[in-house]
């Protein structure tokens, strides 16, 4: 086989998997752009013949017909509850990764293999304990109540990454850096973090999206416009007998679009990041 | 003025002790070097002068101020690591200048002082590279300009050298040695190669497993060895040792010839086991080395091997069935197995005790 045969095999084998990838992502994105009889038509229409932006407009209540969902609700639900719940996650994972990577303390390897099981046990098996704890403790349907469960579903993740990314900053800089007149404290914020930036930046970003695109557990937990997130919302599309797919598309591209935008964002921090290629001597 | 002192120093990691209660003043100006095999606690001395590590027991003062419970940036002291650890995310310019921006300084001083450094050491072209984008000796020397620039009382050096080539270690030490002689700061070096601690120290401490075996001048502890560690450890090759027992004013070896007693030897008995010691210096074949002055031995040994070296060779033989090192000045071709007539200098040879290789006479 030449070496161009190959090219165009590599090509049209990475063609298909990403099309397998993407289609149904580029269907949804298409069925919010079009009215809902042409998305059910039978054989299917993949080139649009009537996009408009009426199916935004009804969510949002702006059209004629107008959905009697509360999409601005759950969109402020979403960004309260996972914006909070990274931040945390992150400030915990930070000084847990620095401790773990840093110092000796007794139990801890037991306490990072334990933190990393947490990993294993799958949250909806948690469910029903959860539901009855926050009925207990009144953290039923509040952002409160969403924002300590993403919290804990996080934190393990943010540990186990950025403590590999302090680990490989040698100790050596932040002594070297106190010796030049650092408190331990300026230290950390003028050497360490910055070479743990990239690191810090992904645990981030897999922390926003896993709580932005959580749905088993908030949909457990949550009842109300007080603390319905967007994939929960996504569910009132679905009446009794009818499912209004292009509302629900609509919305599907909603929540798509600040995972997607914050992505990009942050692509090169989050490369550098999963390839581990942070620190050199 | 900076002088340093070490009393009763004492670090211990649980219930281990690695140092044993050092005591050292090191004079304002002065350049001590630390020496001793791996693991013998120089490092750890080092880093708790630095700050780096906390003193279990003991007292080290810097100047006339107690430094025990201060932090590292409190004690005005500047250190060179092993592995440089200059700050990968900045520039040249940026971990030069980094000290002073910590301590506020104003940017056109921050500047100059990173200008001079540079200079210095001539680093100028490279002030906007960052350390990734450097050299091993080249990143060395941003590791000493990051420790000029702060202007300590102490600097401190750990293995500064050891992960460059031969032929860099060599130009580095002597830049080091400018270095001192521009800047005149009290200088403490940790190395674990005796060549680098002979030709840089003002002062040598020789350690030992958490101890201080000796401190002295290079000369001091390569003439007077207090013991057959220092006596080996110290000096390229390591002295030669044999051992034997002294009889009727010599030392008699185990295959029953003897050699004089060394000229320095104090009263001494009868029937003492000793280590008899002497350097390859001290042992040339007739008409190879230099007029002795004082008194020699001539003994007649069989050249097991000859290393040329250029203006000398490095004579291997054997006494009393124990391989000795000579050498030969002039060198003339020679054959193994080829007896020669050596001539050992006895106003350099060293006498230890036998058991506890502690030096015997002054
Ligand atoms: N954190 C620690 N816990 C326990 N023992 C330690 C610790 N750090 C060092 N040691 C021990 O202390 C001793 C002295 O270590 P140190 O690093 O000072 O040696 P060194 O003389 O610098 O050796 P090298 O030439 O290999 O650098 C060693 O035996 C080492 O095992
Ligand atoms: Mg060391």
């Amino acid at each position: 086989m030449s070496r161009k045969q190959k090219d165009i095999l590599t090509w049209l084998a990475t063609f298909i998997v990403m099309l397998i990838i993407c289609l149904p992502g580029l269907w949804v994105v298409l069925s919010a752009f079009r009215p809902n009889g042409e998305i059910l038509t039978k054989p299917a229409v993949w080139i649009p013949r009537d996009l408009s932006l009426d199916n935004f407009r009804a969510i949002f209540g702006m059209g004629e017909d107008v959905v009697g969902i509360p999409v601005a609700s759950y969109f402020r639900n979403s960004v309260v509850i996972s914006v909070t719940s990274t931040v945390i996650a992150v400030l915990i994972g930070m000084s847990g990764g620095y401790a773990f990577a840093r110092y000796r303390f007794p139990g801890k390897g037991a306490a990072f293999l334990w933190l990393m099981l947490s990993r294993c046990v799958p949250g909806i098996a948690l469910s029903l304990p959860l539901f009855i704890l926050w009925s207990w403790t009144g953290l039923i349907d509040t952002q409160i109540g969403v924002i300590v469960v993403y919290t804990a579903i996080n934190v393990p993740f943010t540990v186990w990454l950025t403590e590999g990314f302090f680990r490989q900053v040698p100790r050596d800089l932040s002594e070297a850096a106190q010796i030049d007149g650092c408190t331990p404290w300026q230290a950390f914020w003028k050497v360490e973090f910055p070479l743990a930036k990239s690191g810090i930046a992904s645990a981030a970003i897999f922390a926003f999206l896993t709580s932005w695109n959580e749905y088993a557990l908030a949909s457990q937990i949550t009842r109300s416009t007080d603390s319905k997130t967007l994939p929960v919302g996504l569910m009132d599309f679905t009446a009794q007998f009818t499912i209004d797919w292009a509302g629900m598309s609509a919305m599907a591209v909603i929540i798509i679009n600040p995972a997607l935008i914050l992505t990009f964002l942050v692509q090169k921090h989050l490369i550098a990041g999963l390839t581990f290629g942070g620190v050199k001597g | 003025m900076a002088e340093v002192s070490l009393n009763n120093v004492v670090k211990r990691y649980g219930a281990v002790d690695v140092v044993h209660g050092i005591n050292l003043d090191i004079a304002h100006n002065e350049f001590v070097v630390l020496v001793g095999p791996s693991g013998c606690g120089k490092s750890t001395t080092l880093r708790m002068i630095a700050g780096l590590e906390e003193i279990s027991d003991g007292e080290i003062a810097i100047g006339e101020r107690v430094v025990n419970h201060l932090a590292p940036r409190q004690r005005n002291i500047s250190m060179v690591f092993q592995n440089y650890a200059l700050y990968p995310h900045m520039s040249v310019r940026e971990n030069l200048g980094f000290s002073l921006k910590i301590a506020g300084r104003p940017q056109d001083e921050i500047a100059r002082a990173a200008q001079d450094a540079a200079r210095i050491l001539g680093l100028e072209p490279y002030l906007d590279r960052t350390p990734g984008e450097l050299s091993g000796g080249q990143r060395q020397r941003v590791a000493m300009g990051r420790a000029i620039v702060r202007r300590p009382d102490v600097f401190l050096f750990d293995e500064p050298l050891s992960n460059l080539d031969a032929k860099l270690r060599t130009q580095m030490r002597i830049e080091i040695k400018k270095l001192h002689a521009q800047v005149g700061t009290t200088i403490v070096y940790v190395t674990h190669d005796q060549v680098e601690a002979m030709t840089l120290a003002d002062r040598i401490v020789i350690m030992k497993d958490g101890h201080i075996v000796q401190t002295g001048t290079p000369l001091e502890v390569f003439e007077r060895p207090v013991n057959t560690f220092v006596a080996t450890f110290i000096g390229s090759p390591p002295m030669n040792l044999i051992d034997g027992v002294v009889d009727a004013g010599a030392v008699r070896l185990s295959d029953g010839s003897a050699l004089p007693l060394p000229t320095r030897t104090g009263p001494i008995r009868d029937g003492q086991r000793v280590t008899y010691g002497f350097r390859a210096d001290n042992l040339m074949p007739e008409g190879h080395g230099p007029a002795e002055t004082g008194p020699v031995a001539t003994i007649e040994l069989p050249i097991t091997l000859a290393e040329p070296l250029g203006a000398e060779s490095l004579i291997l033989t054997e006494i009393a069935g124990v391989e000795v090192q000579g050498k030969m000045l002039t060198p003339r071709p020679t054959r193994p197995g080829e007896v020669l007539r050596f001539q050992l200098a006895l106003d350099h040879c060293h006498l230890f005790d036998a058991d506890t290789g502690v030096r015997l006479g002054q």
